[in-house]
């Protein structure tokens, strides 16, 4: 009797185990999270290629605010200020979207990867003017570009 | 423009203008700066402070910003100064006057034997030794090269341990959520924050906002490197009789007054 029960336990425990399995493959197949659609940037090309950008992309934030801040070494357009500015993204009523919809570009990959953004806790997330589809030149000038751009270097090596 | 310009040379056909509406630019410009500097009252030059090469180089150590009030020139009930703040670094009331932010206030004093009153703008003294910065457990309060002070919001806890050790009441805390930030003043909830010398516009080589708006009306305010013998600034600290506010506290403002 207390033979067959054990038997029938470990059948049970295997059995559900199969089944939990399955549906994890299952699941994944069916409800597969969808990657996030990033907004294009308003302009230009930007300091870095994507790759470096997608991987660096705060280190070279965290290395432009201390030397901005505690070091007043700035370039003009900013740095965080020269991302927000071009990745702007119109909200369809002559604005720019802020942080708080899901379509800005920073929260686009953040809430993908699921990683809270500090940022905008004290930064602005939207530019003071609101972006134009014919501005053909983003509003950082060519100095913070190279300087943004030896850095990203710096970082790939 | 000189590019375009030059690539057809007018061989085209086309006038090549650019050049000359360049030209007209330039002196309308020029023109415009010279103006800025000399409409402005005595002894306020806006744009002197420094080439755009040395702003890109960072805080000067051989220099010290600092600013010296006239309060015989501070008009009693004018508060140009404050709302030039406000205006520049987005902060207002939140309806809320026992939390309200407060980076610059007009203090009006009276002798009580005489009567006598007198008006004048208290921001943060930008000492330097600043209590802020002693009493800071992060190392968020600190002093810059060039002797402004300023609260770092990276490494900021809110602790406000420096809104106790200030000896003006210079600092405020931020109790609520901001949203649309001055891009060039970042503030946010939970921080500290206070006058900055507008620091965005001093690096750029142009002077404070309370300055800027003072000039226009009363003149009151000086903006200037008080390291340098040979500014307008230290030429006026060095004539005539002026006082650092509590200068028996030792922590030495770089903001001075006069006729106080």
């Amino acid at each position: 009797m207390s033979e067959r029960s054990s038997l029938e336990r470990l059948l049970l425990v295997v059995s559900l185990l199969v089944m939990t399995v399955l549906a994890g493959i299952i699941g994944a197949h069916a409800g597969e999270v969808p990657l996030p659609a990033v907004p294009k940037a308003t302009a230009g090309s930007c300091v870095a290629p994507p790759e470096v950008m997608r991987r660096s992309h705060m280190s070279m934030l965290q290395h432009g605010r201390d030397l901005s801040v505690r070091q007043g070494e700035r370039i003009d357009g900013g740095r965080l200020t020269g991302c927000v500015n071009c990745h702007a993204v119109s909200d369809g009523k002559g604005g720019a979207v802020t942080v708080s919809s899901p379509q800005h570009f920073c929260r686009a990959c953040h809430d993908y990867a699921a990683v809270k953004i500090d940022c905008f806790e004290c930064h602005a997330s939207r530019p003071e003017q609101a972006p134009k589809a014919s501005d053909a030149s983003p509003d950082v000038p060519a100095s913070a570009h190279a300087a943004l751009a030896d850095y990203a270097k710096e970082i790939a090596r | 423009m000189t590019d375009r310009s030059q690539s057809c040379g007018g061989s085209c056909g086309c006038k090549p203008e650019a050049e000359t509406v360049d030209e007209s630019r330039r002196g309308f410009l020029a023109g415009a700066a010279a103006a800025g500097a000399t409409v402005l009252a005595p002894g306020v030059t806006l744009y002197a402070y420094g080439t755009a090469e040395a702003a890109a180089a960072g805080a000067d150590p051989k220099k010290r910003w600092g600013l010296l009030i006239d309060v015989s020139k501070c008009v009693e009930g004018c508060t140009g100064c404050v709302t030039a703040c406000q205006t520049e670094n987005g902060w207002k009331t939140t309806g809320k006057p026992a939390t309200d932010p407060q980076w610059i206030r007009k203090v009006t004093l009276r002798d009580p034997k005489s009567g006598a009153t007198r008006s004048a703008p208290v921001m943060c003294q930008h000492c330097a030794e600043p209590p802020c910065a002693d009493v800071c457990p992060t190392g968020a309060s600190f002093k810059r090269a060039d002797g402004i002070v300023l609260v770092d919001r990276h490494r900021c806890i809110g602790c406000r341990y420096c809104m106790m050790a200030c000896p003006y009441k210079a600092r405020s805390f931020v109790h609520e959520a901001l949203e649309d930030q001055k891009p060039h003043a970042p503030r946010g909830m939970g921080t500290v924050e206070g006058c900055t010398l507008c620091v965005h516009r001093v690096d750029k080589g142009v002077a404070p906002a309370c300055v800027e708006a003072c000039a226009q009306t009363a003149g009151a305010i000086m903006f200037g490197d008080i390291a340098d013998p040979k500014s307008e600034i230290s030429k006026v600290i060095a004539t005539y009789a002026t006082m650092q506010i509590r200068g028996d506290l030792g922590v030495d403002p770089g903001v001075r007054y006069r006729n106080l």
